[in-house]
């Protein structure tokens, strides 16, 4: 198990150093110096410089470069907020992208799991077409076409909830936005659940159970839920990492003023800093979602962590 | 029977006829073989989600042929006084849909408007949608076609080369994957979307780069499958070298599963093309995509929404459909999922 832990984090580090790399490749590909202000004197650009270690060598600005991305400091903004910490500017967003991400992730997977099992206790009835219709649906039509879609009519033409991101009813106002999307999460869950269910109630000891005259409820709660659910972890670390880093475009829609937001500023208005520092926070959480799903993985079902490592 | 009695016996001609070779000629009716392609095809033709989705497919990929040229107008084609005009079709419009009606009265009674029809309307700068929408799904469709082939190609050869030689090949190769794996797609496409100049094949490229990794996935585990079957062993022993083991024997077999995969990845490089787009990466105007089309409607929403309602419902029913058909060509090459 050890040994598991330590190869998928040996992974996760090398993946992290290569974003690093891919970031620092951009930076420096990129025109200019990156303190284009006009009042700065000679003598205050070769601070900068000092402090970024721009005037060094190639590698050991790389390895300056990382250690001011892992300590968090990700430079100033150039156009957004002129010279202002990005840092700074991230400072809150983060917890609001996250809620959002949670409040998605709760609402996708709830649902998911009550149509997964619908379906699956209702085998080719209207009620499993239903929801494999339902299903496809949701993983064809994309996350921010159903935000427009729910931002159009429950917002704007029947008012039930507010268009636009309000800070002091936060979570209410997150509600729209996160069931946009958690369409895709409802769908992929749901799907999988469907399908996992039906073989575990196909399987020996669920007849067993169901010979001995255990009430349905209990076979499905007690018994066959367990089985299903260990799989399922393995769709939901993928969905909810998919889920934080796509949601940009749903928080531009709804004005969250989340990192995807910025994100999107910062590619809007060229602020190379603000779209890297928003970049590697995002796989940064991505990252950590992977690896601890596949730790977590390993550690409820064995036969992964033995097959996985044998390479 | 002695040897005198041998010789004594009279032979007939149909002494040494094969017996009951009668029966041996009757076909089995009831259960006769099917090839591989019949088998995938019968069970393909019994999923109704995916005829009806290849079909939408089909006449998608026609409508982005033709639909631009249907009428006079082209995409680019920016005409003053004509912005914003809602759909209007000659002939339904006497049913009272498509009438070019904008909150109850009609847009189209000015002297110059009156024999024009926009039947998809015109959006802000006064072009045709319907042009816009079907040249725009032509580039969509270009686009998720052309990075899914180069996917596969890449994928496949990645997958195939790393599952066949195992070993040490295998793991480097697979710890790359699995670093490339780890870095969001959205993040690198988002990336390089920044760095490279504005167009299709950028998007491409973007797409290009992660994109690859499920079908390598998917080709190596066929691989692995398979290349320790009998006829693999046999081609082997008969002195086949590695390049024909890989293409001639072990790519027809696991061919199925690879289009399968591709046909999934379409939608998904369909949505990752919009997802750029909406964020003003995606291509330059005046050239036009499904996502730039949508994000250029979603600008005047809740003032014309029709501009929004076109390419909204052309990019989601061709993303539907491209999932129904895929759905069911996994169904048909793998039966075992038609009972789940």
């Amino acid at each position: 198990m050890k040994k598991y832990i330590a190869k998928r984090l040996l992974v996760s580090i090398a993946t992290l150093f290569v974003i690093l790399l891919v970031l620092f490749i951009l930076m420096d590909l990129m025109p200019g110096s990156p303190f284009n202000d006009e009042k700065l004197t000679a003598d205050q650009l070769a601070v900068l410089y000092a402090k970024y270690g721009l005037d060094k060598p190639i590698l050991t600005r790389f390895f300056i470069y990382v250690k001011n991305m892992l300590t968090g400091d990700f430079g100033i903004s150039y156009t957004i907020n002129k010279n202002f910490a990005v840092s700074e500017m991230l400072k809150g967003r983060l917890s609001i992208s996250l809620l959002l991400g949670t409040m998605a992730m709760v609402i996708g997977t709830v649902i998911g799991l009550v149509l997964g099992i619908a379906a699956a206790l209702n085998h080719n009835s209207w009620i499993d077409n239903l929801c494999s219709m339902l299903s496809v649906i949701g993983v064809s039509i994309p996350s921010y076409v159903c935000g427009l879609l729910l931002c159009y009519y429950l917002a704007y033409k029947f008012k039930w909830f507010p268009i636009l991101y309000n800070s002091n009813a936060k979570v209410f106002s997150l509600v729209l936005p996160a069931m946009a999307l958690s369409v895709s999460p409802v769908a992929n869950i749901a799907r999988f659940t469907r399908s996992e269910m039906i073989d575990v109630l196909n399987s020996d000891y669920i007849s067993l159970v169901r010979s001995k005259g255990v009430k349905d409820y209990k076979i499905i709660i007690r018994h066959a839920m367990r089985n299903t659910l260990i799989p399922i972890i393995t769709v939901m670390g993928p969905l909810l990492a998919n889920l934080l880093t796509g949601s940009s475009v749903i928080e531009k829609i709804f004005g969250i003023p989340g990192v995807g937001n910025l994100m999107i500023q910062g590619i809007q208005n060229n602020d190379y800093n603000v779209t890297i520092a928003c970049s590697f926070i995002y796989s940064m959480i991505y990252i950590v979602i992977m690896l601890i799903v596949d730790v977590l993985y390993g550690v409820i079902d064995p036969r992964i962590r033995i097959t996985k490592g044998e390479h | 029977m002695s040897e005198k009695d041998y010789r004594s016996h009279e032979y007939h001609h149909d002494d040494f006829a094969f017996a009951h070779s009668a029966d041996d000629k009757l076909i089995d009716k009831n259960f006769k073989a099917t090839s591989y392609i019949k088998d995938v095809w019968s069970n393909f033709r019994k999923n109704k989600g995916a005829i009806i989705g290849f079909i939408i497919v089909v006449i998608f990929i026609i409508m982005a042929l033709v639909g631009p040229g249907m009428n006079e107008h082209t995409y680019k084609s920016i005409t003053k006084g004509h912005e914003y005009l809602t759909p209007r079709v000659k002939n339904i419009e006497k049913v009272g849909i498509f009438d070019g009606t904008y909150k109850g009265s009609s847009m189209y009674n000015t002297e110059e408007l009156k024999d024009v029809y926009y039947w998809f309307g015109t959006d802000d700068q006064g072009r045709d949608l319907w042009t816009r929408v079907w040249s725009g799904t032509r580039v969509s469709l270009i686009i998720a076609f052309a990075a899914v082939v180069i996917d596969i190609v890449i994928g496949m050869v990645y997958g195939m080369i790393s599952g066949f030689f195992g070993g040490k090949v295998d793991m480097l190769m697979q710890r790359f994957a699995e670093i490339l794996n780890g870095v969001p797609t959205l993040v690198v496409v988002t990336l390089l979307g920044l760095v490279l100049p504005r167009g299709m094949t950028s998007i491409i490229f973007a797409l290009m780069i992660t994109g690859w990794i499920p079908m390598e996935r998917i080709a190596r585990a066929q691989v692995l499958k398979v290349k320790e079957q009998e006829y693999v062993l046999a081609a082997r022993t008969l002195g086949a070298n590695k390049f024909t083991l890989i293409f001639k024997e072990i790519l027809p077999n696991i061919f199925g599963q690879v289009i399968v995969t591709s046909m999934f990845s379409i939608p998904n490089a369909i949505f990752l093309e919009a997802y750029l787009s909406f964020l003003g990466l995606g291509v330059p105007q005046p050239m036009a995509s499904l996502g730039s089309l949508v994000s250029d409607g979603y600008k005047c929403m809740t003032t014309f929404p029709h501009i929004l309602i076109s390419p909204v419902v052309a990019m989601s029913v061709l993303m539907l459909a491209f999932n129904l058909f895929a759905d069911g060509l996994r169904d048909a090459f793998d039966p075992r999922m038609l009972n789940k």
